[in-house]
């Protein structure tokens, strides 16, 4: 088991024609179930033709209905992304998982706006991972992203972050240690995005295959606050607890368009308190999360 | 991105806030000039520098007469203004705004910021303009008032109105403000701003509203939609390393420690700083080389931090993912050549390729520290540089 995808998980490719599409596609296909994993590739104009021995489709609804895949994932430059997000949605998929950085953020509060209301008269709602994420990953079975396959092992410790080398960080730690990753998650540097901490915390919870969980956060926004506020109350499985940018200034966007300190409640200080205030074991030595953590087992 | 006040005010009018008429200028003489052009009897002589706090640090003088126009704008003019957001050094003050004195009956706070929490748009009023938002926000919180607007619907009527009547503005003004909000609310969504903040909005003796400051960011991400705000930017106001490597695409923040720090992601880069800290000394930086990070971006990034006479050792933390360590690894050998670096340098890698560039470190004949994990870099780093 696992949480969001496994390997029976058939993916679209939205952007499977760009540079980083094309290579990263390759990679995924590589990467243990890839090759029957990812079916379709989107591109309005390539409409019939095969990349990698994957069929192109001129739209998601196309892909859709000749795959039968419910899982895409998106490429598309920035100016393009926020389109290519609402295109997934409108095929009712049920999870869209959005790689491309630096999306206009009057484009993200747009088709979240929309995602929502779509639910709200009615209609499917579709997931959205990131954007500006590395993807996801249930090891040894698929990946879908852009982190490094080689140093994931499959087993039972959960790990969501917002930061993706900081994600590779905890996972080489986990794997290093002899143990290894029910699902990897990369929920993006964004400030207005899908999934939250919460919403993954969820999943690793009632995840019958996973045992405890490295959650790691970074200055910037209420999520991680409000994720521990949750766990405090029904999670079941240990949590490691890591806050990057305790030396972060306020006020200055440190690399990731979402982690700016703009109040007193989003420093790495505070997240951090909350989080051993809601149970969590937190510590200020990120080389520890995986050891910290094979302690609690 | 930020912009100053009058450029500010300049959009606001275009959106159709309105605003006192104001000249900027960039000399003393310019300022003079500005006031006879503007006539009456009162002018505001205000500094244009980012940061804020700008009256308290006395960057914001009131003239009866061109003779105290010319004496106000020839003291703040040059002078190093300190507030409390520039930091002890004070920001140098290049461009004047010469304003219409108001007629000030009471002053509010209106502005529009995203709200991550809820996705949608928060448009904040208060009855307390003219104050430090933050301090209002801590010592009486029940003075602000906010509503949440979804960007698919804008700001209706019904929540301007709350806005206006809430912070007491009188009833034949009504009307006037709930028009100023709106206009501020598309405004903000159409330049792409991330804040655009009125403090104080005004009211005049005669019964209208007026923006008396403007402070406005904007979303990086969306520039290249925005030329003409991307024309609003102003160098001089901005760190020249930041912009300097903002030119190879590397997101550089001066910090004011002593160890420089080169690493590939945002929030590995900030786990990194953190750990430095912890194991007892302080980042001189905070430095994203990115996923694509080639050799020429790794030497410049190295010449930026270098620059920085602070930097008594370097470390260097990759997870090669994408971008794999020999690359890297043949990056900081040519950086270390180029730069004749003669401080310590210490390098943890790990990931792809991690073997190889740990080989082209070792047989470069430089005296390069090699490191496990980040808390053993740190531990050297900062024995190296005692």
């Amino acid at each position: 088991m696992s949480i969001l995808i496994n390997k029976n998980t058939k993916v679209i490719t939205q952007g499977i024609t760009g540079k980083t599409g094309q290579f990263h596609t390759e990679k995924c296909i590589e990467y243990a179930n890839g090759k029957n994993c990812f079916v379709a590739g989107v591109h309005p104009k390539k409409a019939g033709e095969k990349i990698f021995d994957v069929p192109i489709y001129a739209s998601v609804k196309d892909a859709r209905a000749a795959s039968g895949a419910l899982v895409s994932v998106i490429y598309v430059p920035p100016g393009g992304a926020a389109e290519a997000i609402w295109e997934a949605c409108e095929a009712d998929l049920d999870l869209v998982i959005c790689i491309t950085e630096g999306i206009p953020v009057r484009d993200m509060l747009l088709v979240r706006n929309k995602m929502k209301q779509k639910v709200a008269r009615g209609g499917k709602e579709t997931l959205l991972l990131g954007p500006n994420c590395p993807g996801l990953i249930t090891p040894e079975e698929i990946k879908i992203g852009i982190m490094p396959g080689h140093i994931h092992r499959k087993g039972r410790i959960g790990v969501v972050s917002r930061s993706g080398t900081l994600t590779y960080e905890a996972v080489a730690q986990v794997t290093e240690l002899g143990l290894g990753q029910s699902s990897a998650i990369g929920i993006g540097g964004d400030p207005i995005n899908g999934l939250k901490h919460i919403d993954i915390m969820r999943m690793f919870n009632d995840d019958p295959a996973t045992d405890a969980v490295i959650m790691i956060g970074e200055i910037g926004g209420p999520d991680e606050a409000e994720a521990a506020r949750w766990c405090k109350d029904h999670m079941k499985k240990p949590v490691v607890g890591f806050i990057a940018g305790v030396t972060a200034p306020a006020g200055k966007r440190m690399g990731h368009a979402g982690a700016l300190i703009s109040g007193g409640a989003d420093t790495a200080e505070a997240k951090l308190a909350i989080m051993e205030e809601c149970g969590f074991t937190v510590t200020r030595n990120p080389s520890e999360m995986g050891k910290l953590l094979k302690s609690l087992l | 991105m930020k912009i100053h006040e009058y450029q500010g005010k300049e959009l606001l009018r275009k959106f159709g806030v309105a605003t006192p008429r104001g000249i900027p200028c960039f000399s003393v003489d310019e300022a003079v000039k500005a006031a006879e052009q503007l006539g009456g009897k009162l002018w505001v002589v205000k500094a244009q520098i980012h940061a804020g706090g700008r009256g308290k640090g006395g960057g914001v003088k009131l003239a009866k007469s061109l003779d105290e126009v010319r004496q106000h704008a020839s003291a703040i003019l040059g002078m190093q203004l300190k507030t409390h957001q520039t930091g002890p050094a004070g920001q140098q003050v290049r461009r004047l705004l010469i304003e219409d004195g108001a007629d000030i009956k009471k002053e509010y706070y209106v502005a529009a910021l995203t709200d991550r929490a809820t996705q949608q748009v928060a448009i904040m009023a208060s009855s307390e303009g003219g104050m430090d938002i933050e301090e209002v926000a801590h010592q009486t919180p029940e003075k602000i008032i906010k509503v949440f607007v979804d960007p698919l619907v804008g700001l209706s009527d019904a929540q301007a109105l709350l806005l206006a009547k809430g912070i007491g503005v009188p009833e034949g003004s009504v009307a006037k403000a709930v028009d100023t909000l709106k206009k501020l609310y598309t405004c903000y969504m159409e330049t792409d701003a991330s804040l655009a903040e009125i403090n104080p909005l005004i009211l005049e003796g005669d019964g209208n509203i007026k923006a008396l400051d403007a402070k406005f960011n904007f979303d990086a991400n969306a520039l290249y939609r925005q030329p003409e705000i991307v024309a609003y930017r102003d160098l001089d106001e901005e760190d020249a390393d930041e912009v300097e490597a903002s030119k190879f695409d590397l997101a550089y923040i001066s910090l004011d420690g002593n160890i420089g720090c080169l690493v590939n992601g945002a929030g590995l880069a900030m786990a990194t700083m953190d750990t430095i800290k912890l194991f007892g000394a302080t980042p001189a930086n905070f430095l994203d080389v990115g996923g694509g990070a080639t050799t020429e971006k790794v030497t410049e990034a190295f010449k930026i931090m270098l620059k920085n006479p602070k930097v008594k050792g370097i470390l260097v933390n990759i997870f090669g993912g994408i971008m794999k360590c020999d690359t890297i690894a043949d990056g900081i050998v040519a950086a270390a050549r180029e730069t004749h670096l003669a401080v310590p340098l210490v390098v943890r890698m790990k990931g792809t390729n991690e073997d190889l560039g740990k080989k082209i470190l070792a047989e470069s004949g430089l005296p390069i520290i090699a490191a496990d994990t980040m808390a053993d870099a740190a531990t050297k780093i900062v024995a190296a540089v005692k």
